[in-house]
């Protein structure tokens, strides 16, 4: 990164951005916990949980991590990286809850 | 950071505890060639037993101890073992050591104009996982019961209720897939940021895309692997049931598991990196090859972008293919179709890759030295490897064909005739640089055709065997199974094929031994090639570059028109 | 030749050589840990019955262990500010306090273990508890790791603070991209674990 990015007055704005994410992160914490006592269905309450949790990690991982700033690169890893990933989970998946159809042949 | 007084360097930081890549690539090319020495031992072992089952095995078989062969006669546990060993060590500690790990290591950062690796004792610390990780693979061979005898795929549940070699294969694994993991981070690492100034993406020669290529598949698909080994570690330590399912019942009893575990689950992860590897295995001997033949005909690569955006979508589709060695695992006609289509979309690139390599020879004015025969032997191996792969790739095919000799043909056409001849051809090309002199060529020449006539020896007559349904997991070879006995004299063909393969290996071992001091001596660019490691000094000294090479071209300006010479280097200015 | 790029980044990349091999890491990891997601969510659907996390987990316990894994990335972010600032004092006093908070975590997690052993559940016991502890025990292992790097930085690694000021803020910044992916998964395997 640039030192014209990284002045000082820049590094103080910084610092007022991760105290709020810091805030925010705590608040979802306790949102989180909050809704699991919500009486929803159990697909419900797995989208929750899982959304709420995503929102977290984006915060973490675009502002403590810095991604929303990172060059082209990391974010071009990062994509293949989430891609193989989602590979993994779903084509597995698919694979276990794909039904066999035995047809009575002869 | 790294050490500029290494002329005061005593022997162990110089030799054995190095951070100098080029020494790194060598440590890892003694140590990858020995376990591929050991791999092959364990197979000509079991080819004994298949060719002569029930025959005591004389002189050797008694020095292998009691357990394994009482009087000469092997235990089919020992069998077992040999089989899950001879895949485990040519795979994780033979061939990707020593095509990524001493090929890599060696010649990327000289290809690319880096003096060393980005991370150096990074690098030595990968070499030293790997080297742990062998020992302990190795050592499980004195463990009680013997060393891993599950397969090399070690499916669970059989390999979990297996004698403890598992475990020593499992933390085996878990170094080896750190090593890798730490390897590739500092491949690519290298060649994003450490290319040489005026080197730029489409001026990097194809061997290092390959690499870089094989780096991602390191990196992306060994992990899900690493996670699956210490959930089978907990299983067999820890008493879960991760890959146990309920109601499992070994040897008439129950076991004393909780169940409710999945056995797919240990395919899907395992070969969520096993396919992925197979490319490992292959990409970069691809990379070998294309340098030695754009050298030998002394003309331009046909079609260097198309390769490289054909490597690239390779690379991509491999993670989306695993499930081809699980049709017959119950998966619906689905997903078995999806990826049926995958598998033959990813024979796309590979064979575009193959038919460019086909037309650069068109019309060149051929070299025929050493490594360029084996360059030219692995093409058409590798295209037998490939082809035969296709009906495996169709599920209709697949089942009958499923488990038998005719995959283990396939598998090694495309791993021992293909990468191991590359292996070879790699040895030849980079022998001068790395010593200052030449391979002797008559030994040589002996030593290609005798490996490529021993070798289709092998590997040929087990598509035959493996149509008439011979299955791969036989003790006897098929001697008891009806439906063997019209091809059961392949057997003892086959073993005494590869008993005289390691003869004909006796030429190459007399010329690796004898050449670094009586071979001919070589100049600083034997070859004429125009790539950035024959731009330096040979060997090439600690740091590589006596000045901080520039690249001013592509990397196979052969025979350029108007050019007093017919190559060019990238480091050379005007024409 | 020295290696370049290890304090100024290399121009058409933009990146220092530690800054992508961290990133490049870390995409391993996320494979290591979306792999062990994945047999959760395969084994759970597969299963007959899963407990709910919470009738054998606390909630107000992992509550609060992610309330300071969380508050620990943020001290982490805050001692790298530091540095960036030039004040070496408020560094340590704020790197300090994120390995402090990673003990508090580490701390708690003994405690849960200890509390499950006591009561007789062990990895054995179900494919939920095989789970929670190889995943949390792993993740553990993963804070372990963090906490050691961090505490070099701390104590004997912070004298390049003296020699190469740049190149320590940048091996901080390693460090701590490292401890908030450590943080990430936690964000993740809390409600996985004690929540659903």
């Amino acid at each position: 990164m640039s030192e014209i990015e990284h002045s000082e007055e820049h590094i103080k704005k910084h610092v007022r951005v991760y105290i709020s994410v810091f805030v925010a992160l705590m608040a979802l914490t306790v949102v989180t916990v909050a809704a699991s006592y919500l009486q929803l269905n159990t697909f419900g309450t797995i989208a929750l949980a899982l959304f709420i949790a995503s929102i977290k990690a984006s915060l973490v991982i675009c502002y403590f991590m810095h991604l929303i700033s990172e060059k082209k690169l990391v974010l071009i890893v990062l994509l293949f990286t989430t891609i193989f990933f989602l590979g993994l989970i779903f084509l597995s998946l698919l694979a276990y809850f794909d039904p066999v159809v035995y047809k009575n042949v002869a | 950071m790294s050490d500029h007084n290494h002329e005061k360097l005593g022997f162990w930081r110089k030799y054995i505890f190095s951070t100098d890549h080029k020494v790194i690539g060598l440590q890892y090319g003694i140590t990858g060639s020995f376990f591929l020495f050991f791999g092959f031992c364990l197979m000509m072992l079991m080819r004994w037993q298949l060719a002569y089952p029930g025959q005591p095995l004389p002189f050797v078989g008694n020095l292998l101890g009691e357990s394994n062969m009482p009087m000469g006669y092997m235990l089919p546990e020992f069998y077992n073992a040999l089989g899950a060993m001879h895949g485990t060590i040519m795979v994780f500690l033979a061939i990707v050591p020593l095509i990524f790990g001493a090929f890599g290591n060696y010649i990327v950062p000289l290809q690319i104009g880096a003096p060393d690796m980005a991370f150096p004792k990074l690098n030595a610390i990968s070499y030293w996982c790997y080297l742990l990780g062998g020992v302990v693979m190795v050592a499980s061979f004195w463990a009680p019961g013997g060393a891993a005898n599950s397969g090399w795929t070690s499916y669970a549940p059989l390999s979990v209720t297996a004698t403890i070699g598992q475990t020593y294969w499992l933390f085996g694994m878990v170094l080896l897939i750190t090593s890798s993991l730490l390897g590739s981070v500092n491949f690519i690492t290298t060649v994003v940021q450490l290319r040489a100034e005026g080197m730029t993406w489409f001026r990097l020669p194809f061997f290092v895309w390959a690499q870089l290529v094989t780096a991602f598949l390191l990196l992306l698909a060994f992990p899900p692997l690493e996670a699956a080994g210490v959930l089978q570690l907990m299983d067999r330590l820890a008493g879960t049931s991760f890959f146990m399912p309920s109601g499992l019942v070994v040897g008439g009893e129950a076991l004393g598991i909780s169940g409710g575990g999945s056995p797919l689950l240990w395919q899907h992860l395992f070969w969520f990196l096993a396919h992925p590897e197979v490319y490992v295995l292959i990409l970069p001997a691809l990379g070998i090859v294309t340098e030695i033949i754009a050298n030998n005909t002394r003309k331009p690569l046909y079609g260097y972008k198309i390769m490289i955006y054909s490597i690239l979508f390779l690379g991509f589709l491999s993670f989306i293919v695993w499930a081809h060695h699980m049709y017959l695992t119950g998966m619906g006609t689905t997903v078995s179709t999806f990826f049926q289509t995958t598998t033959l979309i990813i024979s796309i690139p590979s064979v575009v890759i193959i038919t460019t390599l086909f037309i650069t020879l068109w019309g060149g004015s051929i070299r025929f030295n050493t490594p360029m025969l084996f360059a030219l032997g692995f093409l058409p191996m590798f295209g037998i490897g490939g082809l035969t792969g296709l009906p495996l790739a169709f599920n209709a095919t697949d089942i009958p064909l499923h488990d038998t000799y005719y995959v283990i043909g396939h598998f090694h056409y495309v791993v021992a005739p293909g990468t191991i001849f590359a292996l070879f051809a790699g040895v030849y090309y980079w022998f001068p640089k790395i010593t200052g002199r030449h391979m002797s060529e008559v030994l040589g020449k002996t030593h290609f055709w005798a490996s490529i006539l021993f070798m289709n020896g092998i590997f040929m007559p087990m598509f035959i065997q493996g149509m008439a349904g011979v299955s791969r997991r036989l003790y006897d070879g098929g001697a008891t199974y009806e439906l063997a006995q019209g091809v059961l004299h392949w057997n003892e063909f086959m073993s005494i094929s590869a008993w005289l393969l390691a003869l004909a290996q006796i030429p190459f071992l007399i010329n690796l031994f004898w050449s670094p001091f009586k071979g001919k001596k070589a100049n600083d660019n034997p070859w004429e090639a125009t790539t950035l490691e024959w731009s330096t000094p040979t060997p090439p000294p600690h740091g590589n570059f006596l000045e901080a090479p520039k690249v001013y071209r592509g990397p196979y300006e052969y025979s350029v028109p108007g050019s007093s010479k017919d190559y060019s280097p990238q480091s050379q200015k005007e024409i | 030749m020295e290696i370049p790029y290890t304090v100024k980044p290399r121009p058409d990349t933009g990146l220092i050589n530690s800054k992508i091999g961290i990133w490049l890491f870390l995409a391993s990891e996320v494979m290591l840990f979306g792999a062990l997601f994945s047999s959760y969510i395969i084994l759970r659907i597969g299963s007959e019955s899963w407990p709910e996390g919470s009738s054998y987990l606390s909630v107000p316990i992992g509550t609060f262990n992610t309330l300071v894994l969380i508050s620990s990335s943020i001290t982490m972010v805050m001692a790298w500010a530091s540095l960036k600032l030039k004040n070496f004092k408020k560094f340590q006093i704020y790197m300090g306090l994120t390995i402090l908070l990673g003990l508090v975590f580490l701390g708690v997690k003994s405690f849960e273990y200890y509390g499950k052993f006591s009561h007789h559940h062990y990895p054995k016991e179900s494919v939920f508890f095989a789970i929670y502890f190889t995943m949390t025990g792993l993740h553990a292992l993963h804070v372990i790791c963090g906490m050691v790097v961090n505490a070099y930085f701390w104590g004997p690694g912070s004298k390049m603070w003296q020699t190469n000021p740049e190149q320590f803020t940048n091996r901080v910044e390693t460090s701590g991209l490292f401890w908030h992916f450590v943080d990430l998964v936690w964000i993740f395997l809390f409600p996985v674990l004690y929540l659903l």
